[in-house]
């Protein structure tokens, strides 16, 4: 599996980070260099293996249905690069 | 007194609670040390006046007799830790400004045992990086060198300030995390203690994420005693974190017998690897016929699935960090891009970004977002995840064939300049990993002890692993290698 400078485009915009177009072929051969090292993976038989998805086997704990915490907007909005009027402001989204 | 920073925390306890010092003077002395090492770069937002508040604070309780364990002792909480109203951005560019309304859950248990805190460290952006070379507050600087050479030498990372401080008794101990090796890591380069606890046993909440189901909290000390005093403080059961274990945390100083007999120690053989230093190689030998002469009984063992934890860890913890890492879009927190005409919401997250993270952590964040992108999903996330399960049940084999622990380096060399990777492909920096990886992926506890210096006068480590939630089992073997490494050396004051 090779990446050319077309994945690699893809890849940074699904991630959205802005990647200069002069930057993309270092970029893929970046990629290419640790997906090369990943597909060491291949050699392992997995059959019949399930995905870990816990290191320690239990059972996520639950709690009541109900409200435990809120009613501080300004604490919330304290570190916003842009808040105005109680809300988070952004550039328009809607046409 | 005089140097009253250089004390371990166990001795300042003591001290402090026979009144024979003050948690204010020690105090002061650290921050006066804390001062005169800029040099370092280990403390990138110090708090003088909060660590004199909750110095006095702890001087009083001391007086009322109502001393808890950690009172008045001073640490370096790594900028990891979101600290209330102290600036905490994981020495990224993106979180510049970020102040946090709210107290990890383990620099609180540290406060609410009596701890002072001195200032934020410094580390790799992230916590991603084995050199501390990622941070947006520049290098932190080993305070040991090769003898006279003042090449500076990296204190390892990601804890790399943690570490650096430690050693250079600029705090009297330190808070690291670990998600592949970044308190062990460092440890190992700095010549101190470092214990990644068993996955669950501290609180994660509050503490920035990088790879969720990998990433934990330990401590970084002077001595195994120190480590023991203080990982009790830092750990048990947080309701705000459900991977938290809801099971009594035991006194683990109080399990530190020295006492070794009949203790069984895995040596495994997938971790001699080609091209290992002979001085590694040497220090490894040297620390199993310590253990045998203590008691133990050694046992050559197999965990066949070693090979193939680097590259399942750099699927499993990109991808995680791609998921957690999406969070920083320049809305609610941090850095936000300047920007221009016409530019709409995907210019401000694109631009943002790319301002705002690092390139290790822009390829992280990439390679997470590729992995687990339709149509390889299953060919690498899910793979990764299966090849996780095989090298966690290659511990469970030999835990259940009677191992109580397994010795093996920290890392695959002593420290290295500064610069001295810069070219090279990150897959080389990656291998700094290699021993202390496995651990995270299977979730157990691992333990780093300095053991020795390398013909350049560096330290070297080594590294104990245990069974899950047996830190006090494993710490006091590591209490036992460290009596017989009889480890005093400290690196020569140059900063």
């Amino acid at each position: 599996m090779s990446i050319d400078q077309n994945t690699a485009a893809k890849v940074a915009k699904l991630a959205r980070i802005k990647v200069e177009d002069d930057a993309l072929p270092a970029l893929a051969q970046e990629f290419n260099n640790i997906l090369g090292f990943i597909e060491q993976l291949n050699e392992v038989d997995v059959e019949g293996v399930e995905p870990m998805t816990s290191v320690t086997p239990m059972r996520l704990k639950r709690r009541e249905d109900v409200v435990t915490d809120g009613g501080m907007a300004d604490t919330v909005m304290s570190n916003a690069p842009d808040a105005r009027e109680g809300f988070f402001a952004v550039p328009k989204v809607v046409e | 007194m005089t140097d009253l920073n250089k004390m371990t925390l166990a001795d300042a306890r003591n001290n402090l609670r026979a009144g024979e010092i003050t948690s204010v003077e020690l105090t002061e002395a650290c921050l006066d040390a804390v001062d005169a090492a800029d040099a370092l770069n280990a403390f990138v937002h110090n708090t003088p006046e909060l660590a004199l508040e909750q110095a006095q604070a702890a001087d009083v309780r001391l007086a009322e007799g109502d001393a808890p364990s950690m009172c008045g002792l001073p640490l370096g909480i790594k900028d990891l830790f979101c600290t209330k109203g102290v600036p905490s951005q994981a020495a990224s560019a993106i979180l510049n400004g970020f102040k946090p309304e709210y107290e990890s859950t383990v620099s609180q248990n540290l406060f609410d045992a009596g701890a002072v805190m001195l200032g934020k460290l410094n580390m790799d952006e992230f916590a991603m990086g084995s050199s501390n070379e990622t941070s947006t507050y520049g290098d932190v600087i080993n305070p040991w060198r090769r003898g006279n050479d003042a090449i500076p030498l990296t204190p390892g990372g990601s804890s790399g300030g943690s570490a650096s401080a430690v050693a250079a008794d600029l705090c009297l101990a330190a808070t690291g995390t670990d998600t592949g090796g970044s308190i062990r890591q460092p440890a190992a380069f700095a010549g101190i203690t470092g214990i990644k606890p068993t996955y669950g046993r501290c609180s994660r909440w509050g503490i920035i994420a990088f790879a969720s189901s990998l990433d934990q909290a330990g401590p970084m000390t002077k001595t195994v005693r120190d480590s023991a005093i203080m990982l009790e403080a830092m750990c048990g059961h947080d309701a705000k974190d459900s991977t938290s274990a809801d099971i009594p945390v035991p006194n683990f100083e109080a399990m530190l017998t020295g006492d070794v007999r009949g203790k069984v120690i895995g040596i495994p053989k997938e971790y001699r690897m080609n091209g290992m230093p002979a001085e590694i190689e040497q220090l490894w030998a040297d620390g199993t016929a310590m253990l045998k002469d203590a008691g133990a009984e050694i046992r050559d063992i197999t965990l066949p699935h070693t090979k193939y934890a680097l590259p399942a860890y750099y699927v499993i913890a990109p991808a995680e960090a791609s998921s957690n890492l999406a969070r920083y879009d320049g809305v609610r927190y941090g850095h936000r891009a300047t920007l221009e005409a016409g530019d709409g919401i995907t210019e401000m997250y694109e631009k943002t970004r790319a301002e705002g993270f690092g390139p290790e952590v822009q390829r992280r964040v990439m390679i997470g977002t590729y992995v687990l992108s339709a149509g390889f999903y299953d060919a690498y996330y899910n793979r990764a995840r299966r090849v996780r399960a095989l090298i966690k049940k290659d511990f469970e084999d030999v835990f259940a064939a009677g191992v109580d622990a397994i010795l093996t380096p920290a890392t695959p060399s002593a420290a290295f300049g500064l610069g001295e990777m810069k070219d090279a492909d990150p897959v080389q920096m990656y291998l700094n990993d290699v021993f202390t990886v496995t651990v995270n992926l299977a979730g157990l506890p691992g333990i780093s002890i300095p053991a020795g210096l390398d013909a350049q006068g560096l330290p070297l480590g080594l590294q104990l692993i245990g069974k899950p939630w047996e830190e006090g089992d494993l710490l006091n073997t590591a209490y036992a290698l460290e009596n017989a490494a009889g480890f005093v050396a400290k690196p020569q004051k140059w900063w």
